[in-house]
């Protein structure tokens, strides 16, 4: 899931406070997952605000809404008919949301309210983890599963540096060496011998170095 | 016992205060509320093994909120105590009872009113 | 003699004798008669120098431009490049800025992590690894090519190394991931600081079993130590560094005036030891901002006067 974490309330208010009328769009997709822009967020960030603009001696209106998706033209559809009444919009969504709903409602102020992080994994609760940045040539096949160019800090193709210590990375005791995971899973499905392959500089113009990406599929468009 | 605590202390009943949502507490403050505090089992001791846990965590983060919008995070408060503590109850209840009127009323009242004067 | 390039180091490896290489640290501005002053120091000494990229990531004079200041005296540089910095077109564009000025050594590198340096909050931009960086600088020099494919005019003729840490982990991997530098190109190797010698044996040994110390030149690396706050600090805060207790007692238990001279002591008796390690080619001493130590060194292991070649 792409996973976000809460902006904080101050940096909000800065964005928000000379409108009288906003609306707090939750998500119910990943952000809800995430603990960070779901129904729940969007509640207590709706009730904070409340409170701050009461407290400043100002009269907000500020509503709830949260959608199915936001990155999806139905679902943005659905408010088509009550933006008019605001005029500000706070999403809860991830940058994807925030910009289509940005693009769908060209005359309508739209504030990010989470910063969007990566696309990761729930270790556990609380407690979210990277594992892919969408370079759009997987190589996790050559890699026993385990993503270099998302989990090592150096993105080496060709791992580990000479600063893995206990298989940790050298950046941080908190991080794991990439290529630690790599060597102990080649060992455990019984490729390590495929370690010795070197992998071949990478073809980015699919990653962020090509520019905006589209994945264009004529046999599912109508 | 028959112990006296402050009247102006509105006790909301819950199964376990693991029940108890930051949102809950917000609500209370944007009602009008001049604190609110959570009475939950000692620690270790909850029915629900984790309860009273989540909510201390529940409690600190609104306390993070309400200092981030200008009322004051200490005017949210955890308590832990037994069954059979009804002292405590009552001497948490003046406890609080103190501490809010060290603190004075809800600012988001004094505001209201101010605009309506 | 078989050599590929023009190299100085190249030729005193391929004639067997043992090889020395040092390196510099260039300035923190742009007052390039720091490395000049660096490299008098011990140029007589050594076969080539190394001129480090950025090191730990802090911002300093360029490796190239330093590089270049050392070729105009006469002397022999090794461009140290890392590829945290840039992209492949910077990358092949800095190689035949180097070439221009006949630099014909170089060391292929990741580099540390900016979060080491004074711009921490800067992107790295590896877009190729170190493995990658050795075989683009051998395809521009032995097809002559680009990695575009386009051809190169005058292309670049360099004697190619790469770093390794026998100390790092996952240890098992060591090793094959020589051989892997190798495969990549990598002629010359030189190590991480020695200070686990037992540990550097055993890998040497690894490396004689796979017959690797007959395809590159090994230089083993070594650092002396200046006071035993630096050991303790190489043993706990440097990532990959392998300091065994005993050499960080052996500085603490010297009196303070003379750690200095006892860390020059631990650093020639590795030497001598190394010397009789089989497929350990030459010596690479590193003596962070401590240069005018190296002669001592040089002289102590009976590794002066360097060998002349043509």
């Amino acid at each position: 899931m792409i996973v976000a974490d809460k902006k904080p309330i101050e940096e909000i208010i800065k964005e928000v406070e000379n409108y009288s009328k906003i609306l707090i769009l939750g998500c119910n997709e990943c952000v809800t997952v995430c603990e960070a822009g779901g129904k729940k967020e969007v509640g207590i960030l709706a009730s904070a605000l409340r409170m701050y603009f009461l407290n400043q001696g100002k009269d907000v209106k500020i509503d709830e809404v949260t959608l199915e998706r936001q990155c999806d033209h139905e679902y943005l559809e659905e408010i088509r008919d009550r933006v008019d009444k605001y005029d500000a919009v706070l999403s809860l969504a991830c940058g994807v949301g925030v910009q289509f709903m940005a693009e769908k409602y060209q005359a309508l102020p739209v504030y990010p309210g989470v910063n969007t992080c990566f696309l990761g994994v729930t270790e556990k609760r609380g407690l979210w983890t990277e594992r892919c940045q969408a370079c759009g040539k997987c190589i996790l096949a050559k890699t026993a599963g385990i993503c270099p160019v998302s989990r090592c800090a150096k993105r080496l193709l060709n791992g580990p540096c000479g600063g893995s210590t206990n298989g940790k990375c050298e950046i941080s005791k908190d991080v794991d060496c990439a290529w630690q995971l790599i060597v102990d899973r080649l060992k455990a499905i019984g490729k390590i011998d495929d370690y010795e392959n070197i992998i071949p500089l990478k073809d980015w113009s699919t990653d962020r170095a090509g520019g905006p990406r589209k994945v264009a599929r004529e046999d599912v468009q109508l | 016992m028959r112990l006296s605590y402050p009247t102006n202390i509105k006790i909301i009943r819950v199964p376990c205060t693991g029940k108890v949502d930051i949102l809950h507490i917000l609500r209370a403050f944007e009602k009008g509320a001049d604190g609110v505090y959570a009475v939950g089992c000692l620690e270790g001791e909850c029915h629900y093994n984790s309860g009273n846990l989540r909510a201390r965590k529940r409690i600190e983060q609104a306390k993070i909120i309400l200092d981030s919008i200008g009322i004051g995070g200490e005017r949210v408060q955890m308590r832990n105590l037994s069954s059979a503590e009804g002292p405590k109850f009552a001497q948490y209840a003046l406890e609080m009872d103190e501490l809010i009127r060290q603190l004075g009323p809800n600012p988001i009242k004094l505001a209201s009113k101010k605009k309506a004067a | 003699m078989n050599c590929k390039t023009p190299s100085k180091l190249e030729k005193i490896l391929a004639a067997g004798h043992l090889a020395v290489t040092s390196e510099c640290g260039p300035p923190r501005g742009s007052n390039i008669e720091h490395i000049v002053h660096k490299a008098n120091l011990i140029k007589d000494h050594v076969d080539a120098i190394n001129i480090t990229d950025n090191q730990t990531s802090v911002t300093r004079l360029c490796s190239l431009a330093a590089c270049i200041r050392l070729k105009l005296m006469g002397l022999e540089p090794v461009l140290q490049m890392v590829t945290r910095d840039r992209n492949r077109i910077a990358i092949q564009s800095d190689i035949l800025g180097a070439a221009a000025f006949d630099i014909f050594n170089m060391l292929c590198l990741s580099g540390d992590h900016q979060s080491f340096g004074d711009c921490a909050q800067g992107q790295n931009v590896h877009d190729l690894d170190s493995m990658q960086l050795l075989q683009t600088v051998r395809h521009m020099r032995d097809e002559g090519k680009f990695l575009g494919g386009g051809d190169i005019d005058r292309p670049p003729r360099m004697f190619v190394g790469a770093a390794a840490n026998p100390f790092a982990d996952p240890f098992e991997i060591r090793v094959p991931r020589l051989a892997k530098k190798i495969a990549a190109g990598a002629e010359f190797i030189q190590t991480q600081c020695i200070y686990n010698l037992e540990k550097f044996e055993l890998w040497m040994k690894m490396v004689r079993e796979r017959g690797l110390h007959e395809k590159v030149h090994i230089l083993a690396g070594l650092t002396p130590l200046k006071t035993a706050g630096m050991a303790k600090y190489m043993k706990n805060r440097v990532p990959g560094m392998d300091v065994p207790d005993d050499v960080v007692k052996r500085m603490a238990a010297t009196p303070k005036e003379k750690q200095a001279e006892e860390g020059i002591k631990i650093c020639i008796e590795s030497i001598q030891r190394l010397k009789e390690v089989e497929g350990v080619k030459g010596f690479h001493i590193m003596a962070i901002e401590w240069e005018e130590k190296v002669p001592e060194i040089v002289e102590s292991t009976g590794l002066y006067p360097r060998p002349k070649v043509d």
